[in-house]
């Protein structure tokens, strides 16, 4: 594992995407999804909306380090907002 | 009556995920680890943070290469995706004709890139190249080694006549695909040639055209060997696309931190992209 570099944020951030890819197939089991329209301008299941709360949370991240000189992490506290509302209401 | 599920069918799915984890997820992740820290040598790293995205995102070098790689693509999909409809619409359909423009059109295919890019060479030159040469007793003055606008047009030129073939052949199986009786409803109605295309044939093309656009526009936003090989990003960095940027910044200077900072942000343009392309072209043939 040594040649991969890793880093505590590194894998911290790995390891939480991990667990959401597993907690999202359980409840997947549990309670599958459909198809259904929120505020998103499209329909989408569970799995499109972590998707696309990730992918644009990616992309906060890179318009908050490219635009701002603040702190990463106050971005990384508004995605996690961000990304709950998005399951919740996308 | 319940319908009983039987999902053990993604068993069959294993053996691919192992090969993706090893081929993509595991280096992803490597690439990750790298953006984060300087790395000087094998045994000496540090933790940077977000260092390196911050300065890739405001490097005028890599901000100039995406919108060349954007211009680059945008043109690719506008030449070839027309033109290939229009050949796939020309081309016969019974016959010996068939397997003889099937192979016409699927020879450029077969051409690796590297030597795609050295048959332009030669094919673009003032002094011998049939295509330099032709231009130049035009009285249009041509040489891509030296003025941008032509080394830009011979590098477009080069993927139009090596990848045209792809969307050529794609169309084609979808137009075969489309049954006899679509037409003869047609010819009953009197629809008009225009009328057919528009409302029959474009829609049923619908399919393969979401493949070929996704395929052109990845494969044209990941160009490397064929400008590499025929201009070297030149003149100046007028044909520099993304990934001979990146190439350069991470093994010619060895940079691997910001390269990797820089493929990175790279990937995610590439994934929102085809996100969006997926995203309206299913959606368009849902309706």
């Amino acid at each position: 594992m040594d040649w991969m570099v890793w880093t505590l944020p590194s894998a911290l951030f790995f390891a939480t995407i991990a667990l959401m890819l597993v907690g999202m197939t359980i409840w997947e089991v549990v309670q599958p999804s459909t198809f259904r329209r929120g505020l998103l301008p499209l329909k989408t299941t569970r799995g499109d909306r972590l998707f696309i709360a990730l992918l644009s949370s990616a992309w906060f991240h890179l318009g908050w380090l490219g635009l701002t000189d603040q702190p990463v992490w106050y971005m990384t506290i508004f995605c996690v907002i961000w990304l709950a509302a998005v399951l919740r209401w996308g | 009556m319940n319908k009983v599920e039987n999902n053990r069918a993604w068993f069959f799915v294993l053996p691919v995920l192992v090969l993706v984890a090893f081929s993509a997820v595991i280096p992803l992740m490597t690439v990750v680890n790298y953006s984060i820290q300087d790395i000087l040598d094998p045994h000496t790293r540090f933790f940077v943070g977000d260092e390196w995205f911050r300065e890739m995102l405001r490097d005028s070098q890599l901000q100039s290469a995406l919108g060349r790689q954007l211009i680059f693509s945008f043109s690719v999909l506008a030449i070839q995706i027309p033109l290939g409809i229009a050949i796939a619409l020309c081309m016969p359909t019974r016959g010996i004709w068939v397997a003889i423009t099937l192979v016409l059109v699927a020879l450029p295919l077969l051409v690796p890139w590297n030597v795609v890019g050295t048959i332009w060479q030669l094919f673009a030159r003032g002094d011998i190249g049939l295509l330099g040469v032709t231009l130049n007793s035009l009285g249009i003055e041509y040489n891509y080694t030296r003025g941008s606008t032509a080394a830009w047009f011979t590098v477009l030129a080069m993927d139009v006549w090596h990848w045209t073939s792809l969307v050529v052949l794609l169309c084609y199986s979808g137009l075969r695909a489309i049954p006899d009786a679509y037409y003869q409803a047609a010819r009953i109605d009197g629809a008009s040639r225009i009328a057919v295309f528009r409302y029959i044939q474009l829609p049923r093309l619908a399919g393969v055209l979401t493949i070929a656009v996704l395929l052109r526009f990845m494969d044209s936003f990941m160009i490397y060997a064929e400008p590499f090989v025929l201009t070297g990003g030149g003149p100046g960095s007028s044909t520099t696309f993304l990934s001979q940027h990146l190439a350069t910044m991470a093994i010619a200077q060895f940079d691997v931190s910001r390269a990797a900072a820089f493929s990175l942000i790279y990937f995610l343009i590439i994934l929102a992209i085809s996100w969006v392309f997926y995203t309206i072209i299913t959606r368009a043939t849902k309706d």
